[in-house]
């Protein structure tokens, strides 16, 4: 490791230990690096969006290619910066209506078919046959059920209703249970991989100082 | 009884020392734990596996830094399986913090296995709006991406001559720490019918199940446990495997603070309700 890149992994290692150091309390090394990383953040994502989005996408095609087509999106982009205008505002809304125009179109088809008939013809067709896939088919059917017993609200949750629904929250509790458990392994992994790169980064130190 | 009224009252920081500690330990003493491999996972490895070397791969990198520790040792294992098989791999992102990251990973690993930029894989760059841009590849990948990420039009790229949309690719593996899933999912493998696998941090993992059963994924890789997975069966021990003998001691630690919570919650209520009694 060259002497930059070790200055460079430094600079790093000490805003990770700023980060970190916000456990204990709030503190200014934890406001600059949390500052650091917004304004950093601000300035990476507007040149990005204008060299390899605006460029390409717009830029180019109209002013190089000839599609001139290209002019109506622009035009609706250019409109939405009408919102800073209290006079000239209302302009916005023709752009935000065909937006959401379009997207609603989309989505609510799409949506639908994806994330509910898609689902409902998955648990329709379970298998249940006398082996551990039966089994597995009807513990789904049994948990998908219950589990919208408990939040069906027009009938009061008493006698066999009030069974179901109770098997519908145990359902939903191991959900969030087993929900829980990988949402653990997530921010371990996290708090790991900045133990691994210090380990690394005193590792490269001791490399670059000793040998 | 003072014991457990004291972890009642515990101070938090206490619990973060320890979750600290706990991780600092495989750091000095390192152990490696056993990584028995999943169906789901082993889905994900046989497709790329399986995939014919003029068929490219389409790998969606939806993440950022912040995502990385779960999701760059997925990334890894997968590309390095490809290129170690002569497989091509198209790449894009979706995240707009995700470029630069997408760029270092791939540009190492393809040098790692003399991969040559344009003919063995491509990275198309980044567009914002993920429904859209999705939607817009599966009519054709030069509408929303018309030049690469270092700007080469696609047409002049080796590995894009024939690759139109999403019909002329193996399938999409869609590797992402949000909502791009759901994107993927809805916008892509419900509107073009192309398979589809996803590679997702630990927060996530417990949502998307539902989608395998379904069959409109064909594979899961959950957190670094899968990564550490995929890892195991390429025979290529990275990061994913290397954490999962940190996750073990920290776990450890966080079941043990949860089992000493609820001793010390129903010991300390039920002396309550005695001392109420008594009154």
């Amino acid at each position: 490791m060259t002497g930059g890149q070790l200055l460079l992994n430094g600079l790093a290692a000490f805003l990770t230990l700023c980060i970190f150091s916000f456990l204990y309390r709030d503190n200014p090394f934890y406001k600059f690096a949390e500052r650091l990383v917004a304004g950093v953040a601000t300035g990476y994502w507007t040149m990005l969006l204008f060299h390899t989005n605006f460029v390409p996408v717009v830029w180019n095609r109209l002013a190089h290619d000839g599609r001139y087509e290209y002019i109506i999106p622009t035009m609706l982009g250019l409109m939405m910066w009408t919102r800073f205008s209290k006079k000239w505002s209302w302009v916005s809304r023709y752009s935000i209506a065909f937006y959401i125009g379009i997207s609603s179109g989309i989505t609510i088809t799409l949506s639908l078919y994806a994330s509910l008939f898609r689902q409902l013809e998955a648990t329709i067709n379970q298998p249940l046959t006398f082996d551990a896939a039966g089994i597995s088919s009807f513990l789904i059917i049994v948990g998908v059920l219950s589990a919208l017993v408990y939040f069906f609200f027009s009938a009061a949750h008493k006698g066999s209703m009030g069974v179901i629904s109770r098997i519908g929250i145990y359902v939903i509790m191991i959900g969030f249970g087993a929900g829980f458990g990988m949402t653990v392994m997530g921010r371990i992994a996290l708090l790991v991989q900045r133990v691994i790169f210090l380990r690394g980064y005193v590792n490269s130190l001791t490399a670059f100082f000793g040998g | 009884m003072r014991f457990l009224e004291q972890m009642m009252k515990i101070d938090r920081r206490w619990i973060y020392l320890a979750i600290g500690l706990a991780v600092i330990i495989p750091a000095i003493i390192p152990f490696t734990v056993p990584v028995p491999v999943s169906k789901e996972v082993k889905n994900v490895h046989d497709f790329v596996e399986n995939t014919d070397s003029n068929n490219p791969l389409f790998l969606a990198m939806d993440y950022d830094p912040s995502s990385m520790a779960e999701l760059n040792p997925m990334a890894e294992a997968i590309l390095k399986h490809a290129f170690s098989e002569d497989r091509k791999v198209i790449i894009v992102t979706l995240a707009q913090f995700g470029p630069g990251m997408v760029e270092e990973i791939t540009t190492r690993i393809g040098k790692e296995y003399n991969r040559q930029y344009g003919v063995d894989y491509a990275f198309l760059g980044y567009r914002p709006y993920p429904a859209i841009t999705i939607m817009l590849m599966g009519t054709d990948f030069r509408v929303p991406f018309p030049q690469d990420y270092y700007g080469t039009p696609l047409d002049s790229l080796p590995i894009m001559q024939g690759v139109k949309n999403f019909n002329n690719v193996r399938g999409v593996i869609d590797l992402t720490a949000g909502n791009t899933a759901d994107m993927w999912i809805v916008y892509g493998n419900g509107r073009f019918n192309f398979p589809l696998a996803i590679g997702i941090t630990g927060v996530m993992a417990a949502d998307y199940y539902q989608y395998l059963q379904s069959d409109q994924i064909f594979g899961i890789i959950p957190g670094v446990k899968g990564a550490a997975e995929y890892e195991q069966m390429i025979g290529k021990p990275g990061q994913g495997k290397e954490q999962v003998s940190y996750q073990l001691v920290a776990h450890s630690v966080i079941i043990l603070f949860i089992v000493m919570s609820n001793v010390a919650y129903f010991a300390t209520r039920r002396q309550k309700k005695t001392i109420g009694g008594a009154q």
